[in-house]
């Protein structure tokens, strides 16, 4: 935003934006985005949702802090290397359909098991969540690690 | 068990030696020793899988444990065996030869993690038997392909990569509509699955004609087939020498691959139009190739035209579609991916070497570099076609096979385009090594032993696949065998009642 103003021939921009409207309402909303990504998430296995469209609501999410703030509070709010998370959203990607090979079955096997959780009851465990999990991580960091480099390269 | 996991590993090994390189950050050395032992693994499980299939037939793996036509399906049959053997081994040698001349900054922005992504997408778009999964892994390929061209950043790569990108993405949505008709028509995505279906079929395939159009333009665009070659000769001329080694000897191949399993599988019944409109266009291939290959000095251009020239020959074998046809296309299809990086990393070495890419100002090069000059002889023979060396036998098969079905002029120009391909290379040779002495002391003190083993490596590679090639011929029979007995490839479905 700061950069945007200066290229539309503001010279004196202060430090940090008071957007009051616009900050506020972004820490609210982030939470019921990334609330929204984690539910898409977690309904991907039997309903429309998944990694994918989970990662992309997450990005989503933190890019609108990217917006409302600047980087360097994104930084300091979510204080992670966005290339270390693609690194292991491909390892959880990739590892676990591997998995299968111990097992002797194909690649991409599906195992799934249900157990007896006090509070839940009955719950239904996949390694299809895992491969997601992956998925998850790689399109959220990657679709961020986007954006970010993108707004750096007019400074 | 085996034949669960081992299909699999020509895919999975570089794609984790990528993981486990971004895992170890920007640090070349250690990208150097993992990129070379992946080469290695992959060299190893792409014989193992020769040998496999040549004992016990196609071996196929359905992904997931779905049922065969409705799961993705990975099939290795001979074909796409040799094909992972000969890719691993360029792979090797030009992760060898990047050492020394890719450079120490693009080898910290994971121009090796790029590799091994692009090889997996190769192996993949080889080795997998479902028509959309190929096309997953054709985008994994370009997508890798897309970072190694403009890595760097450099003008020429940046305004090239461009093009290339816009037209690859063009291409990649003509895939995708021409899979919803294949789709629509025939409703299965299992390549051989389809041919079962086509075979059984009684009725009216006009539709298969225009769909063979269709796929016919995008894999013409990927191959460099005549009139779609346009972006080729630019793209290819930009990035760095490694780079293009790859590019030149792996990805139009795939393209060739995919058009000589489309043809072969699905389009069987109009074939007097099909093959025939291949057939044409890989002779205006030809001939264009040439026209570029003999009218340019620079001689990065002229082996970049060569490819040109290479991908019609192994058309015009696959428009045959017969034994004879199909064996010569795919001796030559291996021969031209061995020979093409051989002569590109020669290339490489001497444009390294002198700083100069016009043949023209070199001269006398052969006292200074007698065992480089005389093994790019032998290349540049090979590459023509001169018998004991491979490119011998794919040409003898191909003009055999066309003029058994009286293609008089396309065997012509076949023999005819051996001396443009001839001349064309010899003629950087003969100015580059002989003639007059150039000022020796223009050239650049580089470090270039690994160049030089990574190349002559290459070109011994070539000169054993000729000596070797009367005993590989079993193997090269049941790789052609499953295209012009397509039958042969679709067996390994289960009986569907």
């Amino acid at each position: 935003m700061k950069n945007t103003l200066k290229k539309a021939g503001y010279n004196k921009v202060q430090k940090q934006m008071n957007d009051v409207f616009l900050q506020f309402t972004a820490k609210l909303v982030f939470f019921i985005v990334i609330m929204f990504s984690f539910n898409l998430f977690f309904a991907g296995h039997y309903t429309p949702g998944g990694g994918f469209v989970g990662g992309l609501l997450a990005a989503a999410a933190l890019i609108l802090l990217l917006i409302a703030y600047d980087r360097k509070t994104l930084e300091s709010m979510v204080p992670i290397d966005f290339r270390l998370v693609i690194t292991i959203g491909l390892v959880f990607a990739a590892g676990i359909p591997t998995l299968s090979f111990l097992f002797g079955t194909p690649f991409f096997t599906h195992q799934h098991t249900y157990v007896e959780i006090p509070v839940f009851g009955e719950v239904a465990l996949h390694s299809a969540v895992l491969f997601d999990i992956g998925v998850f991580l790689t399109v959220a960091a990657t679709a961020l690690l986007i954006i970010v480099l993108v707004g750096e390269a007019d400074e | 068990m085996t034949t669960n996991i081992l299909p699999l590993l020509p895919i999975m090994i570089p794609f984790f030696a990528g993981i486990i390189m971004l895992f170890t950050g920007q640090r070349p050395l250690v990208h150097r020793v993992i990129a070379t032992i992946s080469s290695l693994l992959i060299i190893i499980s792409a014989i193992w899988l020769v040998v496999l299939v040549h004992r016990n037939g196609t071996i196929a793996t359905f992904l997931g444990d779905w049922a065969p036509p409705f799961g993705i399906s990975v099939v290795i049959d001979m074909a796409a065996a040799l094909l992972l053997l000969t890719t691993a081994i360029i792979t090797l040698f030009t992760v060898i030869y990047s050492f020394q001349s890719i450079g120490v900054e693009r080898e910290k922005f994971y121009y090796y993690v790029m590799v091994m992504f692009m090889i997996s997408g190769v192996n993949g778009a080889f080795s997998t038997g479902d028509i959309f999964n190929m096309f997953v892994f054709f985008e994994v390929f370009l997508l890798a392909s897309y970072v190694l061209i403009t890595l760097g950043g450099t003008k020429i790569q940046l305004q090239e990569g461009f093009k290339y990108i816009l037209v690859n993405m063009i291409s990649s949505n003509f895939f995708v509509l021409a899979l919803a008709y294949l789709y629509s028509v025939t409703g299965s995505l299992n390549m051989a699955d389809i041919h079962t279906k086509l075979e059984g079929f009684e009725g009216d395939y006009s539709i298969m004609s225009l769909l063979a159009v269709v796929f016919l333009f995008v894999f013409a665009t990927k191959a460099g087939v005549f009139p779609l070659y346009f972006w080729l000769p630019g793209s290819y001329y930009a990035p760095p020498m490694p780079v293009l080694v790859l590019f030149g000897a792996l990805l139009t191949k795939v393209g060739i691959y995919a058009i000589a399993r489309t043809y072969s599988l699905f389009f069987i019944d109009n074939v007097e139009f099909t093959h025939q409109m291949l057939l044409l266009l890989a002779l205006a291939t030809i001939i264009m190739g040439s026209i570029g290959a003999l009218s340019y000095a620079d001689m990065k251009r002229i082996i970049i035209y060569n490819i040109l020239i290479a991908v019609g020959i192994i058309l015009v074998g696959v428009a045959m579609m017969d034994k004879a046809g199909m064996l010569g296309a795919f001796y030559y299809l291996i021969h031209d991916m061995i020979i093409k990086a051989a002569l590109f990393m020669l290339v490489g070495f001497l444009i390294y070497r002198t700083g100069e890419t016009n043949a023209e100002r070199l001269g006398g090069l052969i006292k200074i570099h007698p065992i480089t000059g005389w093994m790019f002889f032998i290349a540049a023979l090979s590459l023509a076609g001169v018998p004991p060396l491979p490119g011998f036998y794919g040409k003898l098969f191909i003009v055999q096979s066309t003029f058994a079905n009286d293609n008089y002029i396309a065997g012509i120009l076949v023999l005819i385009s051996s001396l443009v391909v001839l001349y064309s290379v010899i003629r950087i040779f003969i100015s580059a090594f002989w003639g007059e002495d150039m000022d020796f002391s223009r050239l650049k003190p580089v470090k270039s032993d690994k160049l030089l083993f990574a190349s002559i490596a290459m070109v011994i590679v070539s000169v054993a696949f000729g000596l070797a090639a009367d005993a590989l011929y079993p193997m090269f029979e049941m790789a052609a065998q499953s295209f012009y007995d397509p039958a042969s490839y679709s067996n390994y479905l289960p009986e569907v009642e």
